[in-house]
């Protein structure tokens, strides 16, 4: 009987831990089915900010004969930075190498599949986190054509932008995000800065970039006397809201799975980006005495930038801050200092995503707290202090050294590039191509054929 | 025949169309148009950049009439356009030498 009913007992025992490991599989496999679904809707929300939104955004700012290249300039990037990508760039980010810049073990994406890399995402597959940081790669040098609008050589454009990938872009996101990297918080960086989703990598350095393009080429002809409107602010507004929607997939998708601090980030994106229009309104209303269209999403995108490093680390009210801080400080970097200096960044580039990104940077190491991001670690595993908030104010020089290094990578890299790009195919496009407008003399189009 | 060419306010063109077909003109091209005479332009603000617009918009309508409709025309066209302030526009008068119907060459006031 005894031995009976000991057999009965361990064999119930069997099924139940066969029950249980079958349960906890499938509790896994649900998060990471979560994970994985809400990662692959961020990567589509990021891409549909440079198409259409920042094809939107910056194309509706420039003159009617320039709309088509400067949409060019943001759709052909989609397809030459991931083909850049899948060939060298995910692994130059993403391997170990150096401090600076990873390695080939993932040249041609090999062993880039279906299986997590748990360094970077434990739930999800490797190729759901490529395919994510490729839609990085390709807004950041996207970000930069507004500096040089209307006035760039579109053959010379591809070839800057592909230098500009592999000298600036890879390096700043390998130190930043990939293992071993001089400034990876996560991964063992020398220097620990905290950056969320990209104000480092993503905004200082194009912004920065955009300013020594726009000092290099020089103001467009007939700036500032000649009136250069925007030809249809409709079309900045709808690209303006992409960019707003598609902000969640570039902060809150940061956090590499469907969490509580995607959720986190979502709320503190949307914040930001609120409080920004708010405070460029607010100070061009008292200003000017009418507050403009423009100025409204110009603001809300300069707190977006802002808050992209920022993002995963702070509070609510803290995003408000941030974001409206940047609302304003942009406002005068765009109106007051680039008048003062009257370099022709065209677009703002600088004025809004350098400088906001130089803003958000700083303003992460004093927000920065573990209530918000409790993933960082000490070696006994207690959670570490991040911001001045949590007492660790000392962040806030991380953070400028994080800055400084963008700033140099930026203003060295793409100073090179363009000294190249122009020995080889000349940067500029020739005056009498510049006054017909790069839609005709690029690429032999008009944009609107209404008469038709 | 006449040819009429004015230039008008745009939000006054409604006025001056249904003016036109109630003494029975119904031929006219317009088109819109940018100007200005004594009347001053307003400001336009971007980012900080300030531009004065001093060009316009107008709708210019032209027609062409039988000479003997003349002063009609151009009574109802002044009264339809008027506001009475600086912008109202002005009208012009130019000789037709001659007008052909396309369709049936028709010629002269009967193509009208």
């Amino acid at each position: 009987m005894l031995l009976v009913s000991a057999a009965a007992m361990a064999q119930t025992s069997q099924d139940a831990g066969a029950r249980l490991a079958a349960l906890e599989n499938s509790v896994k496999s649900a998060q990471s089915a979560g994970d994985n679904s809400w990662m692959l809707i961020s990567s589509a929300l990021v891409l549909m900010m440079t198409g259409p939104g920042l094809a939107l955004f910056y194309g509706g700012l420039v003159r009617k004969k320039n709309v088509l290249g400067t949409m060019m300039q943001s759709f052909i990037l989609m397809g030459l930075v991931t083909v850049i990508w899948a060939v060298v760039g995910y692994s130059l980010v993403f391997s170990e190498g150096s401090p600076f810049v990873g390695g080939l073990r993932y040249l041609f994406l090999n062993g880039v599949g279906a299986a997590p890399n748990p360094d970077y995402a434990a739930t999800i597959p490797q190729q759901t986190f490529m395919v994510y940081q490729l839609m990085f790669a390709i807004i950041t040098p996207a970000l930069i054509s507004g500096a040089f609008a209307e006035r760039m050589k579109f053959s010379a454009m591809l070839l800057f932008m592909t230098l500009w990938s592999f000298l600036v872009y890879f390096p700043m996101a390998h130190m930043v995000w990939g293992k071993g990297g001089f400034l990876n918080a996560s991964l063992g960086g020398s220097v620990p800065c905290f950056d969320f989703a990209g104000g480092t990598v993503v905004h200082i350095t194009s912004g920065v970039s955009a300013l020594v393009c726009a000092l290099y080429l020089g103001r467009r002809k007939g700036y500032p006397h000649e009136p250069m409107k925007p030809h249809n602010l409709v079309l900045s507004v709808i690209g303006a809201c992409l960019l707003w929607v598609g902000w969640f997939g570039f902060n809150a998708g940061s956090a590499l799975a469907a969490s509580a601090l995607a959720t986190s980030a979502f709320v503190a994106t949307h914040f930001a980006a609120a409080s920004a229009a708010l405070g460029w309104t607010l100070a061009e209303w008292i200003r000017t005495g009418k507050p403009s269209v423009l100025g409204a999403i110009s603001g809300c995108v300069a707190g977006l930038v802002a808050i992209t490093p920022a993002s995963g680390f702070v509070k609510p009210f803290p995003a408000l801050l941030i974001g409206f801080a940047a609302g304003v400080v942009c406002y005068f970097m765009v109106t007051k200092v680039k008048s003062l200096f009257s370099y022709d960044d065209s677009l703002d580039a600088f004025g809004v995503h350098g400088a906001g990104g130089t803003l958000g940077a700083i303003l992460t190491g004093v927000f920065a707290t573990s209530l918000v991001n409790d993933s960082f670690r000490d070696s006994a595993g207690r959670v570490l202090a991040l911001g001045a908030v949590d007492g660790h104010g000392g962040q806030v020089l991380n953070q400028l050294i994080g800055t400084a290094i963008a700033w140099g990578l930026a203003i060295v890299g793409t100073l090179v590039i363009l000294k190249v790009c122009d020995m080889i195919l000349g940067v500029r496009v020739e005056p009498g191509d510049e006054t017909e407008g790069l839609d005709l003399s690029m690429h032999g189009e008009e944009a609107y054929n209404l008469e038709s | 025949m006449k040819k009429i060419e004015a230039i008008i306010q745009p939000f006054k063109f409604d006025d001056v169309k249904e003016a036109m077909k109630a003494i029975g003109i119904d031929g006219m091209t317009v088109s819109e148009v940018r100007g200005h005479g004594r009347q001053k332009g307003h400001k336009e603000v971007y980012r900080g950049q300030e531009y004065e617009v001093d060009l316009l918009p107008k709708v210019k309508l032209e027609m062409v009439i039988p000479d003997g409709r003349l002063e009609e025309v151009i009574a109802t066209l002044t009264r339809s356009a008027r506001t009475g302030k600086i912008g109202d526009g002005k009208l012009f008068v130019y000789e037709v030498a001659a007008a052909v119907r396309i369709r049936n060459d028709d010629r002269g006031e009967s193509a009208l």
